[in-house]
């Protein structure tokens, strides 16, 4: 077969973005195949999540009713019996949190050739994925073996499926051992606390550049200054220096204020996606290569050390 | 109980580097323990100097020249390491994460541990799979991007939180025997006391090859092949400022009060 199944993904009664983009992906990979579009969704509300799916492109929707949240025994047998049922050429799910917790066990059972992270594909006998090595200095391509091949995708780097398809749309029949060793017991929001980040208009952000904790005492200078609000990059939170709600990015807040100057940020793609809908972004940064600089407006390539404290006194 | 860590050395590439065919030339690159892995050993050995952990060990996939790296996780308190590598391994330059599932389970059956911590993802190739890839294929439980764990000995259970996007936190269950992936900012990792360092040099890292684990060549067959490599183009369009400190930082200031932000 040369049809491609593509795994849609939501959370606490909505799909998340990325499942619109699973389809986009997916629609490419089956165009190149010659395929169908598969989609699964698995869990919660499937009805409601069907008829959102069911956008330009999408051959056939195939839902899974067991259970209401995102569980990996659950998804992992689920994928594992359709995939049995359908024998798609490629299996392409999201390169989130939750497809990295059953997409390799997916992989492994099924014994597919497995791609995580692709930010694009290339199909001319077989699959070529580009995907990023050593935190986005560089990109490859990789050329993924065997007749059957399993790919995650990251997050917006295809454009959201739109219109409306005319899919057919089918409960699939699945035993599920629901007791495999997995509970999912609950759900935390964090991040709360004195200071909502994402209501700020003018963010000064600090990344890994300030190298130690002392050091944030110079930022914190500049943001009494300016009257600006604090927040970080991930390792910054992760070293303790500042509290979790002050965090900007995937796992943390988005914010769009007017301002965000980043100091010292290299701009992960996990940082970004908490920052880019930012109205101006000024990048600080020594790495004149670093990928800050893409989606800054305005930059300086130096030393925050000797820029900041010019800056502060622009201000005193 | 025993815990078993995976432990990876990692290529970090300097700011300005060449790229020779798909490798980054190797005068650019810095050899180090993987930034997850380190989290992944903390946690471990903080399990055992709570009680519940009797024994730490770790696993690493690679040349002698990891064995630096090793002693780095040892000098932390992890008691022992084996370190798995072939010269059939030589001309591979990028493992697939089946061939890694297939020489790490070969030594987790060997080693039988209860628990299996490993790094939510590599800084080189970052896969981000290999942990729950390896769960699947030993028949264990397992739980991907942890950034708390709660082991209850007597239940046998790790009570995790997984981080999810946007703030959110999952509270998972999982019986062991299992695999977590162990995410960054779980924890605080030690640095290496001096008394570590030494007492490190002491410790066992036995080398083994795909033989003495039991895989023959076959086993490493990886499914991926890397084809090319590049600098990502710059999709910048940002009005650089240039001059020194003074002058650039004049030029920031007047952005910020032409946007209102700052006066």
């Amino acid at each position: 077969m040369s049809d491609v199944l593509a795994v849609a993904e939501h959370r606490r009664g909505d799909l998340r973005d990325v499942s619109y983009e699973l389809v986009t992906a997916g629609r490419e990979l089956a165009d190149a195949t010659g395929g169908d579009l598969h989609v699964a969704v698995i869990s919660g509300d499937t009805e409601k999540f069907a008829d959102e799916l069911n956008r330009e492109g999408v051959d056939f929707i195939h839902t899974v009713s067991e259970g209401e949240e995102f569980n990996h025994d659950v998804y992992a047998q689920a994928v594992e019996a359709l995939h049995a049922e359908l024998d798609p050429e490629v299996l392409v799910m999201a390169n989130s949190v939750n497809g990295l917790d059953f997409a390799p066990a997916v992989a492994n059972r099924l014994d597919l050739s497995l791609a995580t992270d692709a930010v694009g594909f290339e199909y001319d006998d077989g699959l070529e994925v580009t995907r990023e090595m050593y935190g986005s200095k560089v990109e490859t391509t990789v050329e993924v073996g065997g007749d059957r091949t399993a790919v995650t995708i990251r997050g917006v780097e295809w454009p959201a499926a739109d219109g409306v398809g005319d899919a057919e749309v089918a409960e699939f029949d699945v035993d599920i051992d629901t007791d495999a060793g997995s509970t999912v017991t609950g759900f935390e929001e964090v991040g709360g606390g004195d200071v909502d980040i994402s209501e700020a208009d003018f963010i000064v952000s600090i990344g890994r550049g300030i190298e130690e904790e002392e050091n944030l005492d110079l930022i914190r200078d500049l943001v009494e200054a300016t009257d600006a609000t604090l927040s970080s990059s991930r390792p910054i939170v992760d070293n303790g220096w500042l509290p979790k709600n002050r965090q900007v990015g995937q796992s943390g807040k988005v914010v769009t204020p007017d301002v965000y100057l980043a100091i010292g940020i290299s701009g992960a793609v996990q940082h970004v996606a908490g920052m880019k809908g930012s109205d101006t972004i000024i990048a600080v940064n020594t790495d004149p290569n670093a990928p800050i600089f893409d989606i800054a407006d305005y930059g300086v390539v130096g030393d925050l050390f000797e820029v900041v404290p010019e800056l502060i006194e622009e201000f005193e | 109980m025993k815990v078993l860590v995976t432990v990876k050395e990692v290529a970090e590439v300097a700011d300005d580097f060449e790229i020779a065919g798909t490798e980054v030339d190797e005068r650019y690159l810095e050899y180090d323990l993987n930034e997850w892995d380190d989290y992944a050993v903390e946690e471990a050995v903080q399990l055992k100097e709570d009680g519940p952990a009797d024994e730490v060990v770790t696993v690493t996939i690679g040349p002698e020249r990891a064995d630096e790296t090793i002693r780095m996780a040892l000098a932390k308190g992890a008691d022992r390491a084996v370190r798995v590598w072939d010269d059939a391994l030589e001309d591979v330059d990028l493992l697939d994460v089946e061939t890694k599932t297939n020489m790490l389970a070969a030594v987790v059956e060997e080693e039988d541990p209860d628990l299996v911590l490993s790094g939510v993802q590599a800084g080189d190739d970052a896969f981000g799979a290999t942990g729950v890839s390896l769960a699947d294929h030993l028949g264990f439980q397992w739980g991907a991007v942890v950034n708390a764990l709660d082991y209850d000995h007597e239940a046998g259970v790790a009570h995790v939180h997984r981080e999810l996007e946007g703030g959110v936190e999952e509270l998972t269950d999982i019986e062991l025997p299992a695999v977590l992936t162990i995410q960054t900012g779980i924890n605080e990792p030690r640095y290496a006391s001096l008394r570590g360092i030494r007492q490190a040099q002491s410790k066992e890292i036995a080398p083994k090859t795909l033989n003495d684990v039991g895989l023959d060549a076959d086993a490493v067959e990886s499914d991926l092949t890397l084809t090319s490599m590049y600098e990502p183009e710059s999709e910048s369009d940002a009005e650089l400022f240039e001059g020194d400190a003074g002058e650039t930082a004049g030029r920031l200031a007047e952005v910020l009060r032409e946007k209102g932000v700052a006066e």
